[in-house]
C-alpha cells in the first residue's frame, strides 16, 4: 500500500556529496484525531523508521515521530565514495518494512 | 473568631491550591520539550550556534510545514554531527523527528514536513561526535493547525 519514491542522481564523481529525496505514501495516523461519530482517538499507525544504507553500510536514518506529515518526506545528502547501491528502508509501527534499490555510478 | 480544626485545614488546603494550580498549565507544555531535550543532550545543556534551522515564517497549512536543518561540521571520521533532534515545543507531544547521520552524510543537512498544532517554537538540536551539543529555534505562525483539528 505505501509507494515509495526516490531521486538518487545516477551519477557523481568520487567523494561527490549528493542530495537524495525520498517520499513514500503513507497516511502517518497520528492517533491525536478522534474519530467524528463515536468521539475516540483513532489509534496511532505510523513510518516510524527511515534508514539509507549504501553498499550495505547505514549513512543515514530517521527515527520518525507521529509530528512528521503524511507521506512523509525526506532529503538528505551522502558523500559517495564509490559505486555502489543504495537500499532505502522504512518500518511502520505494525513492523511492516517497504523498501527500495537504487544504482550509482561513480566515475 | 475561632477556626475549628476543619476549616483550618481547608484554609491551608485552599491556600496551596491557589499558588500551585494557575502555574501548572503553562509549565506543563514546554516542559515537555525541555524534558525531550535534556535526556537527548545527555545532560548537557545546548549553546546556540552551528545549527541552521529554516522554517517559514508562516505556516498556511499546519499539515504539512517543510523544515530544514543544516550543521557547521566537516563531517570526518573523528569530527561530525551524529544526531540532530527536531522539536515542536507547543505539539500535544514535542518531538518530530530525530535524523541520525554519519561521516559519510557528506553534509549534516536534512528535510522534512511536519504538522504543528498551532503557532510555536521548532527547535533544532544537535549532538556532536564529541559530546557538544548546540541548538537553533524558530517560531513559526501557524493559520490552521494540523494535528486533526
Amino acid at each position: 500500500m505505501a509507494k515509495p519514491r526516490v531521486k538518487v542522481p545516477s551519477k557523481a564523481s568520487k567523494d561527490e556529496v549528493i542530495t537524495i529525496k525520498t517520499l513514500i505514501s503513507h497516511k502517518m495516523e497520528s492517533g491525536q484525531r478522534k474519530d467524528r461519530k463515536t468521539g475516540e482517538k483513532i489509534p496511532r499507525n505510523i513510518i516510524n523508521k527511515f534508514t539509507a544504507k549504501f553498499n550495505g553500510k547505514e549513512v543515514f536514518s530517521v527515527d520518525i515521530e507521529p509530528a512528521v506529515s503524511a507521506n512523509p518526506y525526506l532529503q538528505f545528502s551522502v558523500k559517495v565514495p564509490e559505486s555502489g547501491e543504495f537500499e532505502f528502508i522504512w518500518v511502520d509501527d505494525d513492523n511492516k518494512t517497504y523498501s527500495t534499490k537504487k544504482k550509482i555510478t561513480v566515475e | 473568631m475561632k477556626l475549628n480544626k476543619r476549616e483550618l485545614i481547608a484554609l491551608g488546603f485552599g491556600s496551596v491550591a491557589a499558588l500551585t494550580l494557575p502555574a501548572l498549565p503553562a509549565f506543563a507544555e514546554g516542559e515537555k520539550a525541555a524534558a525531550r531535550i535534556k535526556e537527548f543532550a545527555g545532560g548537557k545543556e545546548p549553546v546556540a550556534g552551528k545549527v541552521a534551522l529554516t522554517t517559514p515564517e508562516i505556516a498556511e497549512n499546519g499539515n504539512t510545514v517543510p523544515v530544514s536543518v543544516s550543521v557547521e561540521s566537516p563531517m570526518t571520521d573523528d569530527n561530525y554531527v551524529q544526531s540532530v533532534l527536531i522539536l515542536a515545543d507547543g505539539n500535544p507531544e514535542p518531538g518530530v523527528a530525530t535524523f541520525n547521520f554519519s561521516p559519510l552524510s557528506g553534509e549534516a543537512s536534512a528535510t522534512t514536513r511536519i504538522r504543528l498544532a498551532k503557532t510555536q517554537n521548532v527547535v533544532a538540536v544537535a549532538k556532536m561526535s564529541d559530546g557538544s551539543v548546540f541548538m537553533d529555534k524558530k517560531l513559526v505562525k501557524v493559520t490552521i493547525g494540523g494535528c486533526g483539528g
